[in-house]
């Protein structure tokens, strides 16, 4: 059963080393690619249900006993994370041998999107907080080289703010890591869990702690240090915007989940009324930003950061509610985000512009598209009975046990105006007449493309509506993953005894 | 000396924050260079320093005698600085080319792919 903790860091890997073997020709790479993804996603299924099966799983490196090895701990939290990674790959590897061209393809684009998500897993899996700094930079590197290949002016302009900023991001969290470790003298997650309120010194933990906030905030892209997301986002390849708008940020917010339940004792430290507002700020900030644009993926990169908000207000609220609300809009989000980010693609592709004002007619061109659309659109916004209107419905819900009325009425009017945005999509994109007449029409999806450009999208909508239908089982699911992290003796022995297995 | 390490990293920190909030790419990228080194230092002294005393144990031995110098933080360091200096070549290149694309070194001027003339931006000066 423990191979399954390794295999999900693994198969990319060796994909990544086939792929780049196979360089010559761009058709074999995607078919790699997709083999390698469809292997990813069967190891996160069985590391899903052995985690479901035996509780949590521990392998320590080398043979190594925590705390002085590395351990890879797969509890709830990080199979489940692990798993809407494998669909999210797969879902853009597709949606890439539909659109990447032949001249990224030779800068090596396949494999670096497996580097991605092998960093991605191992940040998901690792107990160690050196260890989640090493694949923070795997995956950092793998993003950088994403977003700047075969790129012109635009996308080396993005990609020079987001390198800067993301740069800065981890130099804190190496040094956050350098005092954690001279103060306490571990870095293993569970030992810290035991190590840390031992020392009674809540205010140099808390300044510690700051830290680690402010690294992993600008990698969620929290208030007010967002601003490197809409400025990059927008500019690479839709498969590349969509996995990294699908998991570079939801990593931040799972390093915040991860670092403020298990490692930092929360109620000697008093951050939560700083995290409270930094969540309420994130959401309306990103979703006024939002409104301000008329680029349909600037609009949508505006959303993730108000849609981290969210996530991050579930945390910060802290109840095992917010927490189990926070894991289930962390995972529906990442489903329904990058579902929209590839269906700019197809808007791209069929109306010839992502400038909301120079495209149009796409109802009448494609209705099918245009339902496909409205799936995860209404999603995000939050309408019954969608993913959406679940996730936010738990965090009212754990909002109103506070009784914190003004965090609730931040909740439901970042709710509507998200709808805002939306509308405007499809009264632009999809509603209105092509500003340049029927003949701006690019050519229509048809055969290979039509099924490579689609097939992802549809595959993402229905999970979104399957989640939307029957919500109690990710909810459950949800509840014991918070349960786990707020009581963490489960996780603790698990990794310090689980070298003795 | 883990108070002259201190000093060291504050005076380090203080020159890289100078040089980062500079609009010019490459005196940022000299900012980000200090600070990572700063860094590093911070690692090596967080391990607490002492002189001349490796941790080697002694033949016929399980644990060493005494206090020794601890060799985790410099195995941090080390890998630290290979990610660092990897990361810092890749920012280099990337300036340079974005310079030559962008003709201009100012970050504040690159606006190719967030243009000037969005509503977002029109009510700056």
């Amino acid at each position: 059963m423990k191979t399954w903790v390794v295999a999900p860091i693994a198969i990319p890997l060796v994909t990544a080393t086939l792929l780049v073997l196979g360089f010559s020709s761009p058709r074999r790479q995607h078919v790699v690619a997709v083999v390698g993804t469809l292997g990813l996603a069967v190891a996160a299924v069985a590391l899903l249900l052995g985690v479901e099966r035996e509780g949590i799983l521990v392998v320590q490196a080398g043979g190594w006993a925590a705390p002085f090895g590395i351990s890879l701990v797969a509890d709830r939290l990080g199979a489940a994370m692990v798993m809407v990674t494998a669909v999210i790959g797969l879902a853009t590897v597709v949606f890439a041998a539909g659109e990447v061209d032949e001249s990224r393809m030779r800068f090596g684009f396949a494999p670096l999107v497996q580097i991605l998500l092998a960093g991605v897993c191992g940040a998901f899996l690792t107990g160690d907080v050196f260890n989640l700094y090493v694949w923070f930079e795997v995956m950092l590197i793998a993003s950088f080289a994403l977003l700047a290949i075969g790129g012109g002016r635009e996308q080396l302009d993005g990609a020079l703010k987001y390198v800067a900023l993301n740069l800065i991001s981890t130099l804190l969290f190496l040094s956050g890591a350098g005092l954690l470790y001279g103060m306490a003298g571990s870095l293993n997650m569970a030992d810290l869990n035991q190590r840390l309120p031992a020392l009674e010194q809540p205010g140099l933990v808390a300044a510690v702690a700051v830290l680690f906030l402010l690294a992993f905030g600008i990698k969620a892209a929290l208030f007010p240090v967002f601003s490197w997301l809409p400025a990059s986002y927008h500019t690479p390849p839709v498969a590349v915007s969509a996995l990294f708008a699908g998991l570079l940020t939801k990593v931040g917010v799972y390093a915040l989940i991860r670092f403020f339940t298990i490692i930092f004792p929360r109620e000697q430290m008093g951050l939560d009324g700083v995290l409270v507002v930094v969540a309420a700020l994130t959401m309306v900030t990103g979703v006024l930003g939002a409104a301000a644009q008329s680029e349909f993926r600037r609009i949508l990169g505006f959303h993730i950061v108000s849609q981290v908000g969210y996530m991050v207000m579930g945390l910060a609220l802290g109840s095992p509610l917010a927490l189990a609300g926070a894991i289930f809009y962390t995972l529906h989000h990442i489903i329904v985000k990058a579902n929209l980010f590839l269906l700019s693609g197809v808007s791209k592709r069929l109306s010839g512009s992502f400038e909301l004002a120079r495209s149009g007619g796409l109802y009448t061109r494609s209705p099918f598209v245009a339902l496909l659309f409205l799936i995860p659109a209404f999603s995000l916004a939050g309408f019954p009975p969608l993913s959406g209107f679940w996730a936010k419905l738990l965090l009212i819900q754990a909002a109103l046990e506070f009784s914190q009325w003004w965090v609730v009425a931040a909740l439901v009017v970042v709710g509507l105006l998200t709808v805002y945005s939306m509308t405007k999509i499809w009264a632009e994109a999809f509603w209105k007449a092509h500003p340049e007449g029927d003949d701006a029409w690019r050519e229509p999806l048809v055969g290979r493309e039509r099924a490579l450009l689609l097939a992802p999208v549809i595959a993402l909508a229905l999970i979104t509506v399957a989640i939307g239908l029957w919500p109690a089982p990710l909810f459950e699911f949800a509840r014991a993953a918070a349960a786990e992290l707020l009581d963490p003796t489960a996780y603790v022995t698990a990794v310090l005894d689980g070298g003795s297995r | 000396m883990e108070a002259l390490l201190a000093l060291l990293i504050g005076a380090l920190v203080a020159a890289s924050v100078y040089l980062m909030l500079s609009r010019h790419v490459v005196r940022f990228l000299f900012g980000l260079v200090l600070f990572s080194n700063a860094v590093n230092v911070l690692l090596f002294a967080a391990g607490r320093v002492l002189w001349g005393e490796p941790p080697l144990v002694p033949e016929g031995l399980e644990v060493p005698l005494g206090a020794v110098a601890n060799p985790l933080p410099q195995a941090l360091i080390l890998t630290a600085i290979v990610i660092g200096f990897g990361l810092l070549a890749f920012a280099l290149v990337l300036s340079v080319r974005g310079v030559a694309a962008l003709g201009t070194a100012d970050l504040d001027a690159m606006r190719a792919a967030e243009p000037r003339s969005d509503p977002a931006s029109t009510e700056r000066p």
